[in-house]
C-alpha cells in the first residue's frame, strides 16, 4: 500500500521493505503540494456549533473550516469524502455532487478518504459525530458539498477575471475549463488554483437550477471500478506495516463468559507465533503471518468462566417473546381506540410472525490495524463510526481524540457491522496492541467463524398483528405488537429512545402509512437477552415490512380485493408511497396473466410498498413453487422515490443489491443459538444466495425535485413480503417464519 | 525452500508446506488481490488459477503448488488469458459491476477462466461456473450481463 497519500484510498499493496522515514517524506511532500493547491473554507453554522460540542442558541452561526476539494496545479481535482465507500457508492456520489457545482469534467476528479475529524467532517444529520449509516452520506452532504462545489468554482472565476481584467460574468466554467469568449481566453483550473486560493469566498453563492445539470441525474461511472476489478483497491486486510503482527483471538463461546486460565504451551509451538496474551474478550495469538496465528489460536485451551455468560437457547428466546407479546407493552403510536375497534368488529383477523437473529456476514471479515506509540495511536480501518471509535479509543489509552488517528480505507461490506455501537473490534484490536506494550503494529483479523459466532446481529423478533374489518370489509382497527432486543440501548444513540421505545425497533411499523381511524402499535424490549445486537442493512424495516406488508396483504385478499388497489385505496395522504407503488405495478404488468407453470410447479405475483429512510420503494415478485416446496424468484420489478437521483445507476445496483441480500435473509438466513451458543459458523450453514439464485432486477425511478435521501438500505425491506405475497398468490400459503421453509410450501 | 511460479516469475519460499496458497500469496508475497473470505472453499474470493484452471487458494496447501504455475489477479492480465482479461476487466468497468469490491478479484479470475474454456457462455454456463463466488453486495445481476459483455467482446 502506498503510504504516500494516506488517508488516501486507492492504494497499491505496499511493499514490505517501506519504512516510516519513507511514510513520512512522502506525506509531508504531498502535504506541501496540497498547499500550493486551493483548499476550501466554507460556512456551515450547524456544524460549527456541533463542533465545538457546546449548545448554542438556534441561528447562531460561526465559521468552520471544511475541506472537501482540493484542486492541484496537475488539474486534478480531488474531493475529500467524509464518508465510508463500503460498496454502496458513496465516493461516487459524493464526488458527483461537488464536481456538479463546480463544473469539472469527471475525469480529472480524484477521491480521497477523510481521517476522522468530527469538526471538519460530521454527518449534519448525527450532529457532532463523523459516521456513516442510516443511508444519510448523499441526504446530509448534498447542501454541503454543493457549496463547496459553487465556492471553488466562484473563486477560480474571480481569479480568472482579475488575471484577464474582465467582469466574472462575462466566464464561463465548462467541463474543466474556464473560458471568456470575447477574448478567446482559456485556462484549465490547475493554472488557476493558486491564484483562486488568494480569493475569498464569495457571498451569496449561486447553486444550480436542476435543469444546468450535467453529472447528476446523468451515467457517471464509479471511481473506485479500475483498482476494484484489478485487485489493486486496498481492504484493511490487506495492510501490512513494517514489523506487524498479525493477531487471531479466541473468542469465549457463549456471550458474557470471561476468560478463567488458559494455557498456551501447544499455542506457543506453533512456527511462527510470537506472543499470547490475554484480553478483555478472549485470548489473542500474535504471529508473523495470519496462518501460524489461526493455527495458534486453535491450539490453545482456553478455560472459561461462564458465571454471567447467556445460555438460553433459540427455542427459549421465542417463546419467551410470544409470552411477552399476549401482554400489552409501550406504546409507540395510538390512533382512535383499536381495542374497541378490534372489539366490536365484524370480522378480525390474526397473525404472528418470528424473525431470527441474522449475522452481517460482509465479505471481508472483521480486521482492523493498530499501532501504538507513548503519544499516539495510528489507526487502518474501513468504518462507519469514526467519531464515536475515535474517542473509545482516547478514552482506553488515556490519550486525547486528536491523538487518534485512523486511516480510512475501503470496507469489503459492511452493512452495519462497521458501525460497532460498542467499537468492539476496534478496541479489541487496541487491547492486542496493548497487550504487547505497542512494541509491534497489530492486524486484528477475525477468521469467517469469528465473524459469524461472535456476535453483533440484527436482533430475532415477534410480531402480533390484528386487524379488525367492518362488514364492508374496510379496516377500522389494527393492533401491532412487537418483541425484540433495543440496538440502541447502550449505544451512541441511546438518548434517541423515548418512553420505553427504541425507534429503530419500530420504525416501518409505527408510521404505517395506512388509513386506519384506529391503531395502536406496541413494543416489548427485553433486557435480560445477552445476545449482541446492532443495526442490519435496513434495520428495523428489516422485520416491521415483513410483517405490515404480508398482513395487509392478507386482509385484502381477506376482503376479496386486488393487493394493489387494496392499498392505494389506504394511501391517499401518502402521494409518494402510492406512486412508487403505481409505478412498479404498471412495469411489472400487474393484472396481466402470469406465463403459465410448468407441470408440478406454482406461480404468483406479489407486491409491497414500504418507506425506509426518507425513500420510499415498491417491489412485484414473481415467483415459481417447486412440488417439493423449494422457491424460485423470477423476477422483481422495482420503482424507487429517492428524490433527486444523483447517480441513477448506483441506484439501480443499489436496488439489485439489495434483491440479492434480503433475498438470502429470506430464504436461508437464520443465525441461531442452542444453549447459548450459536451454531452457524461459516458459509456452508449461513448461505448466502448464491448467481443462480439471484432473479431479475428491473429498476425505475421517479423523477423528483426533492432533495436526495437514502439508497444503500431503503431497497431491501419490500423484497421478503413482496416475494412471500407472491408465494402466497401461487400456493395460498402465508409464511408467518423467516426463513422460509420448503417444508410448509410442498405441492 | 519450496519453488513455485506466480505471474511468471519463479518464487522460492520457506513456508511449511501444509501452509494454504492463500496465505503464501498474501502474507509472504504480499499480491494482496487474491481475499481472504471463508477459509473452506465456500466464497470464492481466493480464487487462482492452478495450470490454467481455476482453484481455490485457501484450500490448497502450498506442497499441491510446488513447481506448478499460478496466475493471479495481479498477473492475470499479463498472462495466457491476457485477451480474455482484458475483456472481463474492461467489462466490469463499463457495466460498474463492483460494489464493496472484495469478492470481484475473485469473481474475474472464475469469469476469466470460464471465458477461455468456452467463449460463448449459456446463462446456464455462467450459473454453473460462477455458483462457487460468493457476493455479500449482490452484484450477480451485472456479473452475469458482463460475462455476456466480454464474450461479445471476444467473439
Amino acid at each position: 500500500m502506498d503510504l504516500s497519500r494516506t488517508p488516501a484510498i486507492s492504494h497499491r499493496p505496499m511493499d514490505i521493505s517501506t519504512d516510516t522515514a519513507r511514510i513520512e517524506n512522502q506525506s509531508r511532500r504531498h502535504f506541501f503540494k496540497g498547499v500550493a493547491g486551493l483548499t476550501l473554507a466554507i460556512y456551515l453554522p450547524h456544524a460549527a456549533a456541533a463542533a465545538r460540542g457546546r449548545a448554542v442558541a438556534p441561528k447562531v452561526s460561526a465559521f468552520v473550516p471544511n475541506a472537501f476539494l482540493r484542486i492541484g496545479d496537475d488539474d486534478t481535482v480531488t474531493v475529500i469524502a467524509k464518508h465510508l465507500e463500503m460498496g454502496q457508492g458513496t465516493h461516487t456520489g459524493l464526488a458527483t455532487i461537488v464536481a456538479e457545482e463546480l463544473d469539472a469534467a469527471w475525469s480529472q476528479v480524484r477521491i480521497e478518504a477523510a481521517p476522522a475529524d468530527a469538526r471538519r467532517y460530521n454527518n449534519l444529520l448525527w450532529g457532532p459525530m463523523q459516521g456513516t449509516g442510516g443511508s444519510t452520506a448523499m441526504a446530509n452532504s448534498w447542501e454541503q458539498l454543493r457549496k463547496a462545489g459553487a465556492a471553488a468554482r466562484a473563486m477560480l472565476v474571480a481569479a480568472a477575471a482579475r488575471r484577464w481584467q474582465v467582469p466574472t460574468d462575462e466566464i464561463t466554467v465548462n467541463v474543466g475549463v474556464i473560458a471568456h469568449t470575447p477574448s478567446r481566453r482559456k485556462a484549465k483550473f490547475g493554472e488557476l488554483a493558486a491564484a483562486a486560493a488568494r480569493e475569498s469566498v464569495p457571498a451569496g453563492l449561486r447553486l444550480k437550477d436542476p435543469r444546468e445539470f450535467r453529472l447528476v441525474g446523468k451515467q457517471v461511472l464509479r471511481k473506485d471500478s479500475a483498482d476494484k476489478v484489478r485487485g489493486e483497491a486496498t481492504f484493511t486486510q490487506d495492510v501490512y506495516l513494517p514489523g506487524m503482527l498479525t493477531a487471531v483471538v479466541a473468542h469465549p463461546p457463549r456471550f458474557g463468559a470471561k476468560v478463567k486460565s488458559f494455557d498456551a504451551v501447544r499455542a506457543r509451538a506453533v512456527k511462527g507465533v510470537v506472543d499470547v496474551v490475554a484480553i478483555p474478550s478472549g485470548v489473542a495469538v500474535l504471529a508473523k503471518d495470519t496462518w501460524s496465528a489461526k493455527k495458534g489460536r486453535d491450539a490453545l485451551a482456553v478455560d472459561w468462566d461462564e458465571t454471567s455468560a447467556f445460555k438460553l437457547g433459540s427455542d427459549a428466546i421465542s417463546a419467551r417473546y410470544r409470552e411477552l407479546a399476549q401482554t400489552p407493552g409501550s406504546v409507540a403510536r395510538k390512533e382512535g381506540d383499536a381495542q374497541a375497534a378490534l372489539t366490536a368488529a365484524a370480522h378480525v383477523l390474526r397473525a404472528s410472525y418470528d424473525f431470527p437473529y441474522l449475522a452481517h456476514a460482509a465479505m471481508e471479515p472483521l480486521n482492523c490495524v493498530v499501532r501504538l506509540s507513548p503519544e499516539r495511536c495510528e489507526i487502518w480501518n474501513g468504518e462507519q463510526m469514526h467519531t464515536v471509535d475515535q474517542m473509545k479509543v482516547a478514552e482506553l489509552l488515556g490519550l486525547k481524540p486528536e491523538q487518534v488517528t485512523l486511516n480510512m480505507l475501503y470496507a469489503g461490506g459492511s452493512f452495519g457491522r462497521r458501525a460497532s455501537k460498542d467499537s468492539d473490534y476496534v478496541l479489541e484490536a487496541v487491547n492486542v496492541a496493548r497487550a504487547i506494550s505497542g512494541r509491534a503494529p497489530v492486524k486484528l483479523v477475525w477468521m469467517r467463524e469469528d465473524d459469524m459466532k461472535a456476535g453483533y446481529y440484527r436482533p430475532a423478533f415477534h410480531h402480533a398483528l390484528e386487524a379488525a374489518l367492518d362488514p364492508q370489509g374496510r379496516l377500522v382497527g389494527w393492533r401491532h405488537r412487537l418483541v425484540g432486543q433495543s440496538i440502541m440501548a447502550g449505544s451512541p444513540m441511546a438518548g434517541m429512545i423515548k418512553a420505553g421505545i427504541d425507534p429503530s425497533s419500530v420504525e416501518g411499523a409505527s408510521n404505517l402509512p395506512y388509513a386506519v381511524p384506529n391503531l395502536l402499535v406496541e413494543l416489548h424490549t427485553p433486557t435480560d437477552i445477552g445476545v449482541p445486537v446492532l443495526w442490519w442493512r435496513s434495520v428495523g424495516s428489516t422485520h416491521t415490512a415483513y410483517a405490515t406488508e404480508t398482513f395487509l396483504d392478507e386482509v385484502a385478499a381477506s376482503t376479496g380485493q386486488d393487493p394493489v388497489a387494496y392499498r392505494m385505496a389506504l394511501l391517499g395522504r401518502h402521494p409518494r408511497h402510492a406512486g412508487v407503488l403505481r409505478l412498479a405495478a404498471d412495469k411489472a404488468g400487474w393484472g396481466t396473466p402470469l406465463a403459465p407453470a410448468a407441470r408440478g410447479e406454482r406461480r404468483g405475483r406479489g407486491v409491497a410498498v414500504h418507506e425506509s429512510f426518507r425513500s420510499f420503494v415498491a417491489q412485484v415478485a414473481e415467483v415459481t413453487v417447486h412440488a417439493d416446496g423449494s422457491v424460485r424468484v423470477d423476477r422483481i420489478v422495482c420503482a424507487v422515490d429517492c428524490g433527486i437521483a444523483i447517480n441513477p445507476d448506483t441506484i439501480r445496483a443499489q436496488i439489485e443489491g439489495s434483491v440479492g441480500f434480503a433475498l438470502s435473509a429470506m430464504l436461508h438466513g437464520a443465525i441461531t443459538l442452542k444453549d447459548g451458543v450459536v451454531e452457524q459458523s461459516n458459509f456452508h450453514d449461513y448461505a448466502p444466495i448464491r448467481i443462480n439464485e439471484m432473479p431479475r432486477v428491473e429498476v425505475h425511478i421517479v423523477s423528483s425535485a426533492e432533495n436526495p435521501t437514502g439508497i444503500g438500505e431503503p431497497g431491501v425491506p419490500p423484497v421478503a413480503p413482496a416475494v412471500a405475497n407472491a408465494i402466497a398468490a401461487a400456493t395460498g400459503k402465508r409464511l408467518r417464519r423467516l426463513p422460509i421453509s420448503p417444508e410448509d410450501l410442498k405441492a | 525452500m519450496l519453488a513455485f511460479h506466480v505471474n511468471g516469475k519463479t518464487v522460492r519460499v520457506d513456508v511449511d508446506p501444509e501452509t494454504p496458497l492463500l496465505w503464501v500469496l498474501r502474507d509472504t508475497l504480499h499480491l494482496t488481490g487474491t481475499k481472504y473470505g471463508c477459509g473452506m472453499a465456500l466464497c470464492g474470493a481466493c480464487t487462482v488459477h492452478l495450470d490454467g484452471q481455476p482453484v481455490r487458494a485457501c484450500s490448497t496447501p502450498l506442497s499441491a503448488v510446488v513447481g506448478k504455475r499460478i496466475e493471479t489477479i495481479e498477473g492475470v492480465i499479463r498472462g495466457s488469458g491476457r485477451r480474455v482479461a482484458e475483456a472481463v476487466q474492461a467489462a466490469w468497468q463499463r457495466l460498474d459491476v463492483v460494489q464493496c469490491g472484495y469478492c470481484q478479484p475473485g469473481q474475474i479470475m472464475s469469469a476469466v477462466a470460464l471465458l477461455k474454456s468456452n467463449r460463448k457462455p449459456t446463462d446456464a454456463d455462467i450459473d454453473a461456473a460462477m455458483t462457487g463466488n460468493l457476493c455479500r453486495c449482490g452484484t450477480y445481476q451485472r456479473i452475469r450481463a458482463a460475462i455476456h459483455e466480454a464474450a461479445r467482446g471476444l467473439a
